[in-house]
């Protein structure tokens, strides 16, 4: 059975090329920086400053391939800076310089 | 608000925003576009989520749960004994049309 | 290309220094402030919708409450559920299984379990669990006994779902403790089954 071409590719319910695919069942810790990305995701949305709707579609806005690609809370990482940036609560200007700086290390 | 209640048969409408060429979000599965259902339960209204993740001004959606026959949704040829099984999806009021 | 690529592509962790840095600055969201979100998040835990399921088996009008409001018998038990999605329960019965999956994202019932599990969130778990339920639950070695249906439940809006599973046999004379400390996260998302 063949998938619909017009499917969004985050919308994965019943994907024939994944029919096959095994499911990881084992446990993996999260890491230090997943917590914190999932706190401040928490965050910008208690604060008003960013919903999860907004990042869910931040997330939806990468491109296929990135998106399998990248962990889980690196996809959040990427939509919450797309999101920061669009919305004009960080510039672009100031988060270049930002990541010119050497890691702090949290 | 809910105009739909337990029973009622429901057809999810045949639409694809994401093809328009613009930025969507959209939280009605591709699977069930186009295909009938009977609605479980209704479970609310919400601010629509199309709207929230563009920080727009959000229309008020009422929300239901629906039943499809799982093998309507993907007639992969199984035995007679998962004939039964369903999908049960939370979709919004103005992607329901009556069946 | 609108320009943010650079930016866009960079490491998620200088990434998160970076907007945490500036967000810091700003006054919009401190350190502390992080740190305390953590550690509240770090509380939640299947732990907590064990107690539910474990009360509801063992007391009827509490069942009755879960099934009739998750939210409300969450707070009951004392879960913070403020500000939260609105909890709803599936009840499994000896003819209906529910499997709870989020195809297009990876919406999970954080307050009364926790985060969600790796396998949860896989494209694999996500692609399947409509499609081949009985497949996806045989990953965890369950089956279940004939006559038997199940009803997948994908998490696609508001609400966030539980399963409370059938108690299993020969747990008559255990306590509630006793009865939550066999309840996993698998069990209440509905691709295991407790067994005593």
């Amino acid at each position: 059975m063949e998938d619909d071409p017009r499917r969004a590719h985050h919308d994965m319910g019943g994907v024939s090329r994944l029919a096959c695919r095994a499911i990881d069942t084992g446990p993996h810790a999260l890491t230090d920086f997943d917590k914190r990305v999932d706190a401040l995701r928490q965050l910008l949305g208690a604060k008003g400053i960013m919903s999860v709707d907004e990042l869910r579609r931040g997330i939806e806005a990468i491109d296929e391939p990135t998106y399998h690609r990248l962990g889980y809370y690196e996809r959040w990482m990427r939509s919450i800076a797309d999101n920061l940036l669009a919305r004009g609560v960080v510039t672009a200007d100031e988060l270049r310089a930002a990541l010119g700086a050497p890691a702090s290390g949290a | 608000m809910s105009t739909l209640g337990p029973g009622d048969r429901v057809r999810v409408r045949d639409d694809w925003p994401e093809t328009g060429g613009m930025p969507v979000h959209v939280r009605t599965p591709h699977y069930v576009r186009g295909q009938e259902g009977t609605v479980l339960r209704a479970l609310g209204a919400f601010p629509d989520p199309a709207d929230l993740a563009f920080a727009r001004p959000a229309a008020t959606r009422a929300l239901y749960h629906v039943i499809f026959a799982q093998r309507a949704l993907w007639p992969d040829g199984r035995p007679d004994e998962e004939a039964s099984d369903e999908v049960l999806v939370e979709l919004y009021e103005h992607w329901l049309e009556r069946a | 290309m609108d320009g943010i690529d650079d930016i866009l592509t960079a490491d998620g962790a200088r990434l998160y220094e970076a907007v945490t840095a500036l967000l810091a600055c700003r006054g919009l969201i401190t350190a502390a402030e992080i740190d305390a979100r953590v550690r509240a998040t770090d509380a939640a835990s299947p732990a907590q919708g064990a107690r539910m399921v474990a009360r509801a088996w063992s007391d009827p009008a509490y069942r009755v409450r879960l099934l009739g409001d998750g939210t409300r018998a969450a707070e009951e038990m004392g879960i913070p559920m403020r500000g939260l999605p609105p909890l709803g329960v599936l009840e499994n019965t000896p003819h209906l299984h529910h499997l709870v999956v989020c195809t297009l994202c990876s919406c999970y019932p954080r307050a009364v379990l926790g985060y969600p599990p790796f396998w949860f969130k896989s494209a694999a778990y996500r692609a399947r669990a409509v499609r081949d339920p009985r497949g996806t639950i045989a990953e965890w070695r369950t089956t279940l006994p004939a006559g038997t249906h199940i009803r997948v439940v994908d998490s696609t809006a508001d609400y966030r779902w539980m399963v409370l599973p059938l108690r299993p046999d020969d747990t008559e004379d255990w306590d509630e403790a006793r009865l939550a400390a066999i309840v996993r996260d698998t069990d209440m998302i509905g691709v295991t089954v407790p067994t005593a």
